[in-house]
């Protein structure tokens, strides 16, 4: 069982193999541009090893933050077409109603609100209005719009209207893209509607990225299947990220958590990834990131993406150190640390060069730092190791010591004693983390639909069955498989107690 | 009377769910609709109860049913209008101002998106002072005024009118039954007031509090000051507690969310725990040091709870784990202190066997 985890950062690209559960050997390059390059350049430098070349390898899984910075940069995206469902419901409230003018000014291109959708209790609020949309996709056409979002009133509850819109934009529009809200969220029209716009416009994108993904592997002579992580640290077919870019958006984080649960064995901890700029604290429950469970905002817009629960400071290895009084951070150096830093002689105080004054870490060159004194490093360290302190108590859910898992470049700002932490963990290759997270990433198999006429535990145990096959089928060991979460909505108006069950599993990634 | 402008409808926001004390639902999207309206040009005045003559006529409103369903429906601002003019056609008369049913959340809102629309202007007054769970628990039931006639609109063009009714609890009943048929949703005009009975019965000059609390705590975070104290100034509140919270349990029941959540003491209240139950909204909070458990605050004094770095509202639907909480406590309007008011929502009217002590004296 052999598998390379590639985490695409803003600024480094990371490259592990995984070998029967072992971290064989672990790379960093830096970011590029095209994205591409920076994993041909990993994959290179990993293939260096002998014991890289030879042999299979059973896949390839790619965490990337680039599709949630194109929303946050304003890049690539695509001129869009919306179609909400469910006048004369929410008719004062359009798609696009609550997004910043720059995004929307790129985006928003045709917008339709049409008769149809559902109430909470399985009705209809207005039969689907079948004609108005078939004019609708005619208009999309012929306005040369290639991607659509699609969203209905109470979706997640029936998603008969969305998908009977999908098959006229298919029939009218064959080349067009479309997402259809339900398979991205919950309840919160604005917010699910909000996802599916987000991923229409990225439709282009995540196809000529994923596309530049299998190139690079396929340069570098590895024939292997390509799989891309999601937010919730399992991972999708190549082909599926195509389709629903949005569910990476938080993979960055996820993969380093997951890789800290992997690396240090501990299921249940407080995790701190000190990169270069910021530090990311999570905690892990049962191996998992806890979700947060609020509305989460990309790039100004809202959204109820199940991400992890992250507390960010602005503190890393670049961080610059300020005087009087005296500071650290959050201004960075940034991918620059190695330029910049005194250590790496550069002209810039930054949180490194205060560590390798205090004797806590060896890099680049200590006769350098003259200008910085012995006590001023020392109260740097003391400033860090406060931040992070309080970063983690805002985080905790129990009072009482827990223990910490710190990983990231720049680890070596949370020391081994600190208040709260009954231990500091570190790991082999946590500077490589996330992606480690990313090559040990589980494969779901996820069942969504209603059940008649059956006991709830009847219907449960029906919808899991389902579940588990779509996730043998993509892949998963079906020994190592496991229910993640279950969700069931009675739907009062329909007859036969009528149930929508959503059942979603995940297992170890099986050898092939 | 003075123009309300987008700027104080942003505080009103922030303000409103502070007073919402942990329910009475976000205010967002009434804001959202708000926005638009002033961005096509629209405005709304708001005027004092006391310039109203006796015999004007002012029109109640409220959004009814599910928080859940709200999310999915959205707040459409014409419904809201149209039950408005609901009232006007059923009488015959036309309505001098809009007021709210309830100051706390999104209700705050829906008295300007009528007014935005029928050029009405909208009355600094409502009938809570703050947020409550059931029809009963107003100003203007505890005057016993008449509970009848109450309009609802679903925009699919179903209108009803309950006109008569024995109490206000059968009003409850009997307009929850069409607001459940219509989608657990449904736009609500309540019984008309005469200028008379708002300026007898009605809580004064809420909206203009909840723009002020609102626009302190919107100035202490754009000059990283403490958004609490810039609350407790305002509102001359109490800071009761300051902490972390450690749990939160929730059930539904009846058609409400109700539970408890722990907060644990920091700073100066290193050592003790807060603890705080809810029915939609903050009811009662219990001080607890080592074996002694006091209660310390309770309906229908306010008990808001508050992120400790933002001064933001949390609501009892999405408080959680961890969060940074300042619990705060604002006095109760003066109509809900007599004993026919804390009949209607004092402790026992939520099931609390405790005789109501004011934080305030």
């Amino acid at each position: 069982m052999r598998r390379i985890g590639i985490d695409v950062g803003g600024t480094n690209t990371d490259a592990v193999l995984l070998e029967d559960g072992r971290v064989v050997h672990a790379v960093k390059t830096p970011t590029t541009e095209d994205v591409t390059g920076g994993i041909l350049a990993s994959l290179d430098l990993l293939r260096r090893k002998p014991e890289v070349a030879q042999g299979r390898i059973d896949g390839v899984i790619i965490g990337t933050t680039h599709f949630i910075n194109a929303v946050v940069q304003r890049r690539h995206l695509g001129k869009i077409a919306a179609v909400r469902i469910g006048m004369p419901a929410a008719a004062s409230l359009p798609p696009f109603c609550d997004w910043p003018q720059d995004l929307a000014a790129l985006v928003a291109g045709e917008v339709f609100m049409l008769e149809g959708g559902h109430d909470y209790d399985g009705r209809e609020i207005m039969p689907f209005a079948e004609a108005e949309m078939r004019a609708a996709a005619r208009r999309i056409r012929e306005a040369g719009i290639g991607a659509v979002g699609v969203s209905a009133i109470f979706s997640p509850l029936d998603p008969s209207h969305e998908e009977r819109a999908a098959a006229i934009l298919t029939q009218e529009c064959p080349d067009a893209q479309v997402t259809l809200s339900h398979r991205l969220g919950r309840i919160g029209l604005l917010e699910r509607e909000n996802a599916a716009l987000l991923n229409a416009a990225l439709g282009d994108l995540a196809r000529v990225t994923i596309e530049g993904f299998r190139r690079a592997i396929a340069a570098s002579g590895i024939d292997a299947p390509l799989f891309i992580t999601q937010n919730d640290g399992t991972v999708m077919a190549a082909e599926t990220a195509m389709a629903l870019p949005v569910m990476s958006f938080a993979s960055g984080a996820t993969n380093s958590m997951r890789g800290a649960a992997f690396l240090s064995g501990i299921k249940d901890a407080m995790v701190v990834d000190v990169g270069g700029t910021s530090s990311d604290v999570g905690q892990l429950r049962n191996g998992f990131p806890r979700e947060a469970n609020s509305v989460v905002e990309v790039g100004g817009v809202r959204t109820l993406f199940r991400m992890p629960d992250l507390y960010s400071i602005g503190l890393g290895g670049g961080s610059i150190v300020k005087r009087e009084p005296l500071n650290v951070g959050p201004e960075s150096v940034g991918y620059r640390l190695t330029q910049e830093a005194l250590v790496f002689g550069g002209s810039a105080v930054t949180a490194t060069d205060a560590a390798v004054k205090a004797g806590v870490v060896a890099i680049g060159d200590a006769g350098r730092l003259g200008e910085l004194s012995r006590e001023t490093a020392g109260a740097v360290m003391t400033l860090a190791r406060e931040k992070l302190e309080d970063a983690i108590d805002r985080m905790k859910t129990e009072a009482g010591d827990v223990t910490l898992i710190a990983v990231g470049g720049g680890a070596f700002l949370a020391p081994d004693r600190m208040a709260g932490i009954g231990e500091v963990i570190r790991v082999p290759h946590g500077d490589c983390a996330n992606a480690v997270g990313a090559a040990v990433a589980q494969v779901s198999g996820e069942t969504d639909q209603i059940y008649r006429d059956m006991t709830r535990a009847e219907a449960i145990a029906a919808a899991e069955a389902q579940a588990v096959e779509r996730a043998r089928a993509a892949g998963a060991d079906p020994a190592t498989i496991q229910t993640i979460e279950i969700e069931d909505m009675p739907l009062a108006y329909l007859p036969g107690n009528a149930l929508r069950v959503r059942v979603r599993v995940a297992g170890e990634m099986a050898s092939t | 009377m003075r123009e309300i402008t987008l700027d104080d409808i942003e505080s009103l926001a922030v303000g409103a769910w502070i007073l919402g004390t942990g329910g009475g639902g976000s205010p967002y999207l009434g804001l959202l609709n708000m926005r638009r309206l002033y961005a096509e040009g629209r405005c709304v005045k708001l005027m004092s109860p006391f310039d109203l003559a006796d015999d004007d006529w002012v029109a109640v409103v409220s959004n009814m049913g599910a928080p859940l369903v709200g999310q999915e429906r959205l707040a459409d601002s014409r419904n809201i209008a149209r039950a408005v003019e609901m009232q006007q056609a059923y009488h015959g008369w036309k309505f001098r101002a809009v007021m709210s049913l309830e100051i706390g959340g999104n209700n705050s809102i829906q008295p300007l998106m009528a007014a935005a629309h029928l050029g009405l202007p909208v009355v600094d007054a409502d009938t809570m002072g703050r947020a409550y769970p059931e029809a009963q628990m107003t100003s203007v039931a505890v005057g016993d005024l008449r509970p009848y006639p109450c309009a609802l609109y679903d925009p699919r063009g179903i209108e009803a009118m309950v006109t008569q009714v024995p109490n206000w609890k059968w009003m409850e009943r009997a307009s929850r039954k069409i607001c459940t048929e219509m989608g657990s949703i449904a736009s609500t005009c309540k019984a008309p007031r005469t200028g008379a009975e708002v300026k007898e019965w009605g809580i004064h000059f809420t909206t203009s509090k909840a723009i002020g609390i609102g626009k302190r705590v919107r100035e202490a975070q754009r000059r990283h000051e403490d958004p609490i104290a810039a609350v407790l100034d305002e509102a001359q509140g109490k800071l009761l507690f300051r902490g972390k919270v450690i749990d939160v349990a929730r059930r539904t029941t009846e058609g409400f969310l109700r539970g408890t959540a722990v907060i644990d003491g920091l700073d100066e209240d290193r050592g003790s725990r807060l603890e705080l139950a809810f029915q939609n909204e903050w009811v009662v909070a219990w001080r607890v040091d080592g074996e002694s458990r006091t209660p310390i605050a309770m309906s229908p004094d306010l008990i808001c709870v508050l992120d400790s770095v933002s001064g933001n509202a949390f609501g009892t639907e999405t408080i959680r784990y961890g969060m940074r909480a300042s619990v705060i406590a604002l006095p109760a309007p003066p109509v809900f202190l007599t004993p026919k008011g804390l009949q209607h929502v004092g402790p026992r009217a939520f099931g609390y066997d405790i005789d109501f002590r004011s934080v305030f004296g």
